[in-house]
């Protein structure tokens, strides 16, 4: 009774049975996901929309919920963001070149620094908190709970994020290109700097702006770096206290909400246009890619 | 037919250009070359001379070493990290790996081209301009390109998309582009691996007419898996085979391709280009 010789017939009933059933329990995990998200977000919608306009953009935060509004956060993110990118862009491109580039990954050092990356990025955020309170706001630096304290403190914590970006799209430009401009004389410098790195800037733009859109969003870390919650004033200088809008939104939420001083719709309406950010920056993320990725 | 090069000096080339009819005058000398990665020799104690403005090409079955060793006439091999080059390799009486010698000047001499086109991501002027570039090359570059794509005939095709990217180009053109871009920066030597490998028929007659045009000025190395096309273009013939016992590249024979073709010395040769083995 060989199976090879039995003619070829249709599957058991209990095969499709088992098949089907797989499929669909997919498909309520996949319904079970993306329903919590449609839930939160008509929910946040429903409380925000009302309070989203103009004047919440415009107005600093107040003790009259009516007057409140988020522009002191708003501008103390952007703050904080170009902080961040302008730390993050030139020290993870640079250090992803080295691992990609120079660094000979049989030694141990090399090694080293890598696992330490990949383990960096999985540190909670609450820890760059106190690392950037210890060394960046108190002790050797010294700067006080100021802008460029919390943004050092945000890009340290997705540095990791960024140089392995980095390193992906390094990666992805082939050894080919490498040899073809070597052969001409070129050194590796210039290798590096006029074929590799152009041809590797879409992949690491979209990495840095991942980077940032989770960085945004990021409010424990601010809290310990001693980001102030109630402000009327947008930064100044790096040396500026500041607030961030994750930070406006956990005061507004944590206040006691009643009638007269209804906080609820502001906490809301500050979660909505952070959301509108956010997927701003991972549309344009999303863009860059398809627009300029080389098929190679 | 020698189009004048450029208002550059040339690299290091001796003085006045020889007749054709000149004895052979080696512009490398090999000795006892062993190549390894690791531990493991991939070619082993090759010796012979190449000459200047011949073609001289590297056949052989796959294993053989030939790729390896023609990578270290411009020290490419130093790209790879574990690769080592024992014995001599000598280029115009200097040694190619000697203490005082930077690979990047090697390179700017000695250029390459490879097995699979590799334009870079960039516009065909682009392209050919890079490597003048680099190197600091005097002169009007849209001369420099025009003469580079004239020089290894792909100007007409492309002559009205200078600006377009050289991804849009046919693999055939794609292959002369970085033949013209090796012939940019003016080098002394053109190594070509496998260059028609991944070409059609069509295209790879274009590419050997180029080649014969070109030994008037360049000596060309070629390594072919093509043994028509080693006995059409190269004026010497360098057979290499690899050895039963463990497996290590090794030179058979090198002589003159008509003799290689017609009447080799070693039975091995003789198996190889009829088509017995391999």
């Amino acid at each position: 009774m060989s199976a090879r010789q039995d003619a070829i017939g249709q599957a058991t009933a209990s095969q499709r049975i088992k098949d089907l059933a797989f499929r669909l329990a997919l498909l309520a995990c996949l319904a079970l996901a993306i329903g919590l998200l449609v839930v939160l977000l008509v929910d946040v919608a429903l409380d925000g929309v009302g309070a989203l306009d103009w004047d919440f953009i415009n107005n600093f935060t107040s003790i009259t919920a009516d007057k409140a509004g988020i522009q002191a956060g708003l501008w103390g993110t952007i703050w904080l963001m170009g902080v961040c990118a302008f730390f993050i862009v030139p020290v993870g491109v640079a250090t992803a070149i080295y691992l990609e580039e120079y660094g000979d990954p049989t030694k141990w050092w090399n090694r080293l620094i890598e696992l330490n990356i990949q383990n960096l990025a999985a540190v909670p955020s609450i820890v760059y908190g106190i690392l950037g309170l210890a060394f960046l706001v108190r002790g050797p630096l010294s700067l006080g709970n100021v802008v460029l304290a919390g943004g050092l403190t945000l890009a340290l914590l997705v540095l990791p994020m960024v140089i392995i970006a980095g390193r992906e799209a390094l990666r992805a430009v082939p050894s080919s290109i490498r040899e073809g401009s070597m052969a001409l004389g070129a050194t590796q410098w210039q290798t590096i700097w006029r074929q590799v790195l152009p041809a590797a800037v879409p992949g690491i733009a979209t990495g840095v702006i991942l980077a940032l859109s989770r960085a945004i969003g990021e409010t424990a870390p601010l809290i310990v770096v001693g980001a102030v919650a109630v402000i009327a004033f947008n930064p100044e200088g790096l040396d500026s206290q500041f607030t961030a809008m994750p930070i406006q939104i956990f005061d507004w939420i944590s206040r006691a909400s009643n009638d007269v001083n209804n906080y609820r719709p502001l906490a809301a309406a500050g979660i909505l246009l952070l959301m509108i950010l956010l997927l701003a920056m991972n549309s344009v993320a999303i863009w860059l890619r398809n627009r300029y990725e080389q098929k190679w | 037919m020698t189009i004048p090069l450029t208002t550059i000096t040339p690299p290091a080339k001796e003085a006045a250009p020889p007749e054709q009819q000149t004895p052979r005058e080696p512009i490398f000398h090999l000795e006892e070359v062993t190549v390894s990665y690791g531990d493991k020799a991939a070619v082993r104690d090759v010796t012979f001379d190449i000459a200047k403005r011949e073609i001289t090409a590297l056949i052989g079955p796959s294993g053989c070493g030939k790729s390896t060793l023609i990578r270290c006439l411009n020290r490419m091999n130093d790209l790879i990290p574990s690769a080592k080059v024992e014995g001599r390799v000598v280029y115009h009486r200097q040694d190619l790996y000697g203490q005082e010698v930077d690979a990047v000047e090697v390179r700017k001499r000695i250029g390459m081209v490879f097995q699979k086109p590799n334009p870079f991501p960039k516009s065909i002027y682009d392209n050919i301009a890079f490597g003048p570039r680099v190197l600091g090359m005097k002169g009007d570059m849209d001369e420099i390109v025009e003469r580079a794509l004239q020089h290894a005939a792909v100007w007409d095709e492309v002559k009205d998309r200078l600006k377009t990217n050289a991804f849009g180009m046919s693999g055939g053109q794609q292959q002369r582009l970085c033949i013209a871009r090796c012939l940019a920066v003016e080098p002394d030597v053109i190594l070509m691996d496998e260059p028609c490998s991944a070409l059609d028929p069509i295209s790879t007659g274009k590419i050997e007419d180029l080649m014969m045009d070109l030994k008037q000025e360049y000596s060309i190395v070629i390594v072919t898996h093509n043994m028509q096309q080693a006995a059409r273009v190269s004026d010497k013939t360098a057979f290499f085979t690899v050895t039963p016992e463990d497996r290590v590249g090794t030179l058979v024979e090198f002589d003159d391709t008509e003799t290689v073709f017609t009447n080799p010395t070693d039975t091995r040769t003789e198996a190889y280009v009829t088509g017995k083995v391999g």
